[in-house]
C-alpha cells in the first residue's frame, strides 16, 4: 500500500487518477483508518489531502461560508459565523463520533463514505450545501444531496475528490436544526435522522421548508413538507409532518432497529427539530 | 478464622489510602497482556469458523507454510488430549476438533514474524467445510428435529424424551407448593426472556509464550488466574506442572471472563512448533465472537401472595442457553432465584441447552442476575396488584439468620434486612416522581467464595516488609491487602509493597473470582502477619530471655506482658528486623487455606428512569446501591465495586445484547452495536455500605465483587415498568421494544 502527502489539488487528482488498484482519499481518517483496521477495505493508495493549501480553511463567501474538505468537526464547531449561520449543520457535524473523533473527522469525509446515517449529510442537504469537486476535467459544483448514490456509493467520478463544501447565505426569519435518535447518549450510529430548515415571513407563518431524513433509506430522503408552509407550525401542522416523514421513510429492519420502529421516530425528530428551528429563527408560534 | 471476638478500634481498616498500582496505570507504566515483547518473537493468528455449524472434513495448511515468514501452523491434532470432559470442552473451545460449533470457533493457528504475513497466512489455509444445520435459540434447540451438536454431551441421568441438546438440569427447593398456592390470595404466572451478555473488560486476551527445546515453557498473560491457566495449558500440551511457569500481567477488566483459556495454549503450541516465542492478542471482534458471553435464558415464573404480601409460594422454571457445550450456570441461577426469601414452599428447576454459540463463560455472579430478574420482576407486578409497597412485602419476606434458604443451607448471620430497611429510609426512595418516570427496585444474592490461597510475607531488614500473593489485582487488592497486613503488624501501609507472584513463586491459588480475593487472601494475609508476628515474638523473647507466651505484640512492638510488663524495653518491627540475622535469620510469614467461610451478600437496589413515550429512549435519573460488605476494608474500592456492577447491571437490562441472525451468525460483534452503557449515558450511582459482620472472617469481611451485578436488571426493568404503565418482560429493553410495548 502508498500513502501519499500532495501538497496540491492538482497533484492529488493525478494520484488518485492514475492509481489502477483501489485508491482512498483520506481525510481524518475516522473512516477509512477502521475499515481498513477490520479488514473491510484494503487499498492500494492512500491520498492524504489534509497538507493541500486551502483545505483547512473556512472562507466567507456570498454571504456564506467555503469550508474546506480537511476542516475537522472540531475547528468547524469553533467558528462562530457558521454556527450562527446554520447551527443544524454544525451540531449534526459536532454528533459525529467522540471527542477524539471530532478532533480529525471531517464533513466531507462523513459525507463520500456515503453511509445514509451520516449525520452531517440531511443538515447539509437541508441548508442546501453545494461540494465543490476537483477532477481530471477540472472543477465541478454539485449539490450536497446528489452525492451519496446508496449505502457507501457516491456520484464522484474516477479520480475526482471534494475540495471544499459550500453553505449559502440564509434569508432573515431562518434557521436549521437536526436531531437524530441514538439508543444511547453518544459514541452511536443514528437509527433515525432528521433534519429540518426552515424560512418564515414577518406574521411568523413558515414560508419555506426543507426536511432530509436520515438513516431511513438507502441515500437520504427529502420529504414534501408543504403541510407547514403557511403555519405557524401548530399541532396539526406537525403531525402531518411527521406523518409524512414516516410516509417518505423506507428503512430496513436491521441490528440497530426495526424499520416500525424507525418510521415512528422520523416523524417524531422531525416534528421537535421544526419547532428548534423555529425558535432559532426568533419566530414565535 | 473467626470473626475476632474482641472488638477492635482500626488504624487502617475503613481508611482510603492511594492504590499502589494507580500511578503505573495512569502513566502507562503498568504492563498489559499485550506488552510483554521477547528477543525473536512470532506473531500468532487464529483462523476462526464463517460457519455457526460445520464439519471440518480437511484443512490443508501447505500454501501458508510455504509463504515466506510463516514458522508454525497448528490445529487440534497439535494438543494432547485433555483429561476428563470439563477440560475437553475447554480445549474443544480453544481448537475445533471435528466440527466447528459456532460461528468464529478457531480452527487453525498461525505463527510468523509479522502480523501482516500471519493474516495473509490465514488466507491461505485451505479449510473444506460440510456445512451442517444449526441452532441458536433455546426453543428452537429443544425441538425433536433440532441439529444436535455432541450426542454424547446430553445431561447424565436426564429422563427418557429429554431433548438431545439439554445438557445440564437443576433442581432446588423444600415445601409443598400446591399447599402454598392454595393459601394465596392472588397467584400470577409469567414468562421472561434475557439475552447472551459480554462482560465487555477493555483489555482484549493477550499472551506471550516461549517454550525452550528442553520443554520448559514461560507464559506471560492477562488473566483472572494463572495458577488456572497453568494446569489447563499444561494439559492440553501434555507438560508437568512445574515445567510451565505462568506470570500475570495486570489485567484490563475479567469479570469472570477471564478465568479460563482462550489462545494461552494455542500460543505455547505454536510456539513448541516453531521454537520462538509468539504473542497473540484478540481483536475486539474476536473477543465478542469467541470469548465468553453470559448465557440467555427464558423463565417461567409463579408466585402466590396473600393479600398482606406474604409470600405463600414460589416456583421458577428456568431455561438457559450456555453455548456449544455443557454448562452448570442454570444451577447457579437456579439456586439464586429467590434466595432473598424465606419461603416455605420454593422451587427453582431448569436445565441448560447447547447451541451454536460461543461456549459460556463467568460473568460476575454468573447465572444470578438471570436467575433473580424474572422473580424480582414478578414479585414487582404483584405489588402493583395489591397496592402494596415493593419494600415493604421485601422486608416482610426477607431471608434473616436462621432462614433455611431456597436451595438448602441455613444462613448465618446476613444483612438483607438491613439494607432494605436503609434503602426504605433513604432519601432516594422518598424523592417525589415526574411524569414518565418510574421507580424500580430489586434485591439481589450472591454466595460468594473462599478457595485455595497462599500468601508470603518477608520482613526486611529496614522495617518495611513484602507481601506475596498469588492472585491477579482486578478491583485494587494489593491495596486491600496491603492494607489488612499492615493492620495487623501495626506498621504504616507505605511500608508494605504486595506484589502478585508467578506460579512458581508460592503456594497454588484459585482464580480471581467468587468475589474470594479480599476475603481469602486477606484472611491468609492476616495469618501470615500472626505467623510472622508469632516468629518475631519468639526472637524477641530469647532476646529478653523470658518464656514467648510472656512477648505481646501491639502497635508494631513487641512488649513483654503479664508480670514482665514494664520490665524490658519494647522493639518495634524494624528494631527486630534490623538483628534478625543475629536471632535466627530471616523472618516471614506464610500461610496457606482452603478458606469456606465466605459470607453470602445481599444487596437492594433502587433505579428511577424516565422514558420518552413517542421514542422509548429511557434515562436512568437516579441509582443508589445498598449492599451489605460485612467489613469495608478500602471503601472506595468497595463503593466501586457497587457502581460497576451496578453500570454493568443497567447495560444488561438497557441495550446489551448478542444478536443472531437466522444464518446463525453474530451480527454485532463491536463495541458500536453491542452497546454498553457509556459515561454519559449513567447518574452518578451512590453506594451505601452496611456492614454486618462475616463470622467467617477475623474483620468480619465479605466478597463485595459481584452481588451489585443481579439487582440492576429487575430494578430498571420494573422502573420502566412503572414510568410506563405497562410490564416489561424481556430483556433488554431497547428503545424499540419500549415503544412497542407503549403503543400496545
Amino acid at each position: 500500500m502508498q500513502y501519499a502527502a500532495p501538497k496540491s489539488v492538482q497533484d492529488a487528482v493525478e494520484l488518485l487518477a492514475g492509481e489502477a488498484g483501489v485508491a482512498h482519499v483520506l481525510a481524518g481518517g475516522t473512516d477509512v483508518l477502521v475499515q481498513m483496521k477490520m479488514g473491510m477495505v484494503e487499498p492500494d493508495l492512500l491520498v492524504d489531502i489534509k497538507h493541500i493549501t486551502r483545505l483547512k480553511d473556512i472562507t466567507a463567501e456570498a454571504g456564506g461560508f467555503r469550508i474546506g474538505a480537511a476542516v475537522s468537526g472540531a475547528e468547524l464547531g469553533e467558528h462562530a459565523g457558521v454556527g450562527t449561520l446554520w447551527p443544524g449543520v454544525v451540531e449534526a457535524v459536532e454528533l459525529i463520533g467522540s471527542t477524539q473523533v471530532q478532533g480529525r473527522a471531517t464533513m466531507a469525509g462523513n459525507l463520500c463514505n456515503a453511509s445514509p446515517a451520516g449525520d452531517s449529510v440531511p443538515a447539509m442537504a437541508a441548508a442546501g450545501a453545494v461540494a465543490r469537486i476537483a477532477g481530471p476535467d477540472g472543477t465541478r459544483d454539485c449539490l450536497v444531496a446528489d452525492i451519496p448514490t446508496a449505502p457507501g456509493r457516491t456520484s464522484l467520478g474516477n479520480g475526482e475528490f471534494i475540495t471544499s463544501i459550500f453553505l449559502p447565505a440564509r434569508p432573515e426569519n431562518a434557521s436549521d436544526a437536526y436531531l437524530r435518535f441514538i439508543p444511547r447518549t453518544e459514541m452511536d450510529i443514528a437509527v433515525a435522522s432528521a433534519a429540518v430548515s426552515l424560512e418564515f415571513d414577518t406574521e411568523g407563518k413558515c414560508s419555506a421548508a426543507t426536511v432530509i431524513l436520515g438513516a431511513v433509506g438507502p441515500t437520504i430522503l427529502n420529504v414534501n413538507a408543504d403541510c407547514l408552509l403557511g403555519t405557524t407550525l401548530d399541532d396539526a401542522a406537525l403531525e402531518a409532518l411527521a406523518a409524512a416523514c414516516s410516509a417518505t421513510a423506507i428503512p430496513i429492519d436491521d441490528k440497530r432497529g426495526t424499520a416500525e420502529f424507525r418510521k415512528d421516530v422520523v416523524g417524531v425528530l422531525a416534528k421537535r427539530a421544526a419547532k428548534i428551528a423555529q425558535t432559532r429563527a426568533g419566530v414565535t408560534s | 478464622m473467626a470473626l475476632d471476638t474482641e472488638k477492635r478500634e482500626f488504624k487502617i481498616i475503613g481508611t482510603r489510602p492511594l492504590r499502589p498500582d494507580g500511578i503505573d496505570k495512569v502513566t502507562g507504566r503498568a504492563l498489559y497482556g499485550a506488552d510483554m515483547v521477547a528477543p525473536g518473537m512470532l506473531e500468532g493468528k487464529i483462523l476462526r469458523s464463517p460457519h455457526a455449524h460445520a464439519r471440518i472434513v480437511s484443512i490443508d495448511a501447505s500454501a501458508a507454510l510455504a509463504l515466506q515468514g510463516v514458522k508454525a501452523v497448528v490445529t487440534a491434532s497439535d494438543f494432547s488430549e485433555a483429561k476428563g470432559e470439563l477440560m475437553q470442552n475447554i480445549l474443544e473451545n480453544c481448537m475445533a476438533q471435528d466440527k466447528a460449533l459456532y460461528h468464529g470457533h478457531a480452527v487453525a493457528a498461525v505463527a510468523a514474524t509479522s502480523e501482516t504475513i500471519a493474516k495473509q497466512a490465514l488466507k491461505l489455509i485451505k479449510v473444506d467445510y460440510e456445512v451442517l444445520p444449526h441452532v441458536t435459540e433455546i426453543e428452537d434447540a429443544v425441538k425433536p428435529d433440532a441439529p444436535v451438536l455432541r450426542p454424547d454431551r446430553r445431561a447424565k441421568g436426564a429422563p427418557e424424551g429429554t431433548p438431545a441438546n439439554i445438557t445440564n438440569l437443576s433442581n432446588f427447593g423444600h415445601g409443598d407448593l400446591e399447599a402454598g398456592f392454595a393459601k394465596a390470595d392472588l397467584i400470577i404466572e409469567r414468562s421472561f426472556r434475557t439475552e447472551s451478555t459480554h462482560q465487555g473488560y477493555i483489555e482484549p486476551h493477550a499472551c506471550l509464550a516461549s517454550m525452550g527445546p528442553d520443554g520448559k515453557a514461560d507464559l506471560w498473560c492477562c488473566t483472572q488466574g494463572h495458577y488456572a491457566v497453568r494446569d489447563m495449558c499444561a494439559s492440553f500440551l501434555g507438560m508437568s506442572l512445574s515445567q510451565l511457569r505462568v506470570t500475570a500481567s495486570e489485567i484490563g477488566g475479567g469479570f469472570g471472563g477471564k478465568t479460563v483459556v482462550f489462545i494461552e495454549p494455542v500460543a505455547l503450541a505454536l510456539s513448541r512448533k516453531a521454537g520462538k516465542p509468539v504473542k497473540m492478542a484478540m481483536t475486539r471482534e474476536e473477543v465478542f465472537k469467541a470469548s465468553g458471553p453470559t448465557p440467555s435464558s427464558l423463565a417461567d415464573i409463579k408466585i402466590g401472595m396473600t393479600k398482606g404480601g406474604k409470600i405463600t409460594a414460589a416456583h421458577a422454571k428456568l431455561r438457559f442457553q450456555g453455548g456449544a457445550f455443557p454448562s452448570g450456570t442454570i444451577d447457579l441461577g437456579a439456586m439464586c432465584a429467590f434466595a432473598a426469601y424465606d419461603l416455605e414452599a420454593v422451587r427453582a428447576e431448569g436445565f441448560n441447552v447447547m447451541t451454536n454459540r460461543p461456549r459460556e463463560a463467568a460473568y460476575r455472579a454468573p447465572g444470578a442476575p438471570i436467575g433473580v430478574y424474572p422473580v424480582e420482576a414478578l414479585i414487582d407486578e404483584l405489588c402493583i396488584e395489591l397496592g402494596l409497597d415493593p419494600l415493604d412485602v421485601r422486608l416482610l419476606n426477607a431471608a434473616d439468620k436462621g432462614t433455611k434458604s431456597s436451595y438448602g443451607p441455613t444462613f448465618e448471620a446476613i444483612g438483607l434486612k438491613a439494607t432494605l430497611e436503609a434503602a426504605k429510609a433513604h432519601r432516594h426512595y422518598n424523592t417525589p416522581l415526574g411524569p414518565n418516570q418510574g421507580r424500580g427496585v430489586s434485591c439481589g444474592f450472591w454466595f460468594n467464595f473462599g478457595g485455595s490461597t497462599s500468601v508470603s510475607m518477608s520482613v526486611n531488614d529496614d522495617g518495611t516488609v513484602a507481601v506475596t500473593e498469588g492472585n491477579p489485582d482486578i478491583g485494587g487488592s494489593r491495596a486491600s491487602v496491603g492494607m489488612m497486613a499492615a493492620e495487623e503488624l501495626g506498621i504504616p501501609y507505605e511500608n508494605i509493597r504486595t506484589i502478585v507472584a508467578d506460579t512458581n513463586s508460592i503456594g497454588f491459588n484459585d482464580p480471581t473470582h467468587g468475589s474470594r480475593v479480599t476475603f481469602s487472601v486477606g484472611l491468609a494475609t492476616i495469618e501470615a502477619a500472626r505467623d510472622a508476628i508469632k516468629k518475631m515474638c519468639t526472637r524477641v523473647a530469647k532476646i529478653w530471655d523470658i518464656d514467648p507466651d510472656a512477648v505481646m505484640w501491639e502497635d508494631g512492638h513487641a512488649r513483654p506482658a503479664g508480670e514482665n510488663a514494664g520490665n524490658y524495653e519494647p522493639m518495634s518491627l524494624a528494631e527486630i528486623a534490623a538483628i534478625a540475622s543475629k536471632t535466627g535469620g530471616p523472618i516471614a510469614g506464610h500461610y496457606e487455606v482452603n478458606a469456606d467461610s465466605a459470607g453470602v451478600s445481599f444487596g437492594v437496589h433502587l433505579a428511577d428512569i424516565e422514558v420518552d413515550p413517542e421514542t422509548g429512549f429511557s434515562t436512568v435519573l437516579r441509582y443508589t446501591v445498598f449492599q451489605d460488605a460485612g467489613k469495608a476494608i478500602h471503601p472506595a474500592y468497595v463503593e466501586g465495586q457497587m457502581q460497576g456492577g451496578a453500570a454493568q447491571g443497567i447495560g444488561w437490562a438497557m441495550n446489551e445484547e448478542y444478536i443472531y441472525g437466522k444464518d446463525g451468525l453474530l451480527q454485532n460483534a463491536g463495541f458500536l452495536d453491542y452497546r454498553i452503557p457509556v459515561a454519559s449515558d449513567l447518574p452518578p450511582i451512590e453506594a451505601v455500605i452496611l456492614e454486618i459482620p462475616n463470622p467467617g472472617h477475623p474483620y468480619g469481611v465479605r466478597g463485595v465483587g459481584e452481588t451489585a451485578i443481579v439487582p440492576p436488571l429487575a430494578a430498571v426493568s420494573n422502573a420502566v415498568s412503572r414510568a410506563i404503565g405497562k410490564r416489561m418482560r424481556a430483556l433488554p429493553m431497547s428503545p424499540p421494544k419500549i415503544l412497542k410495548v407503549i403503543k400496545g
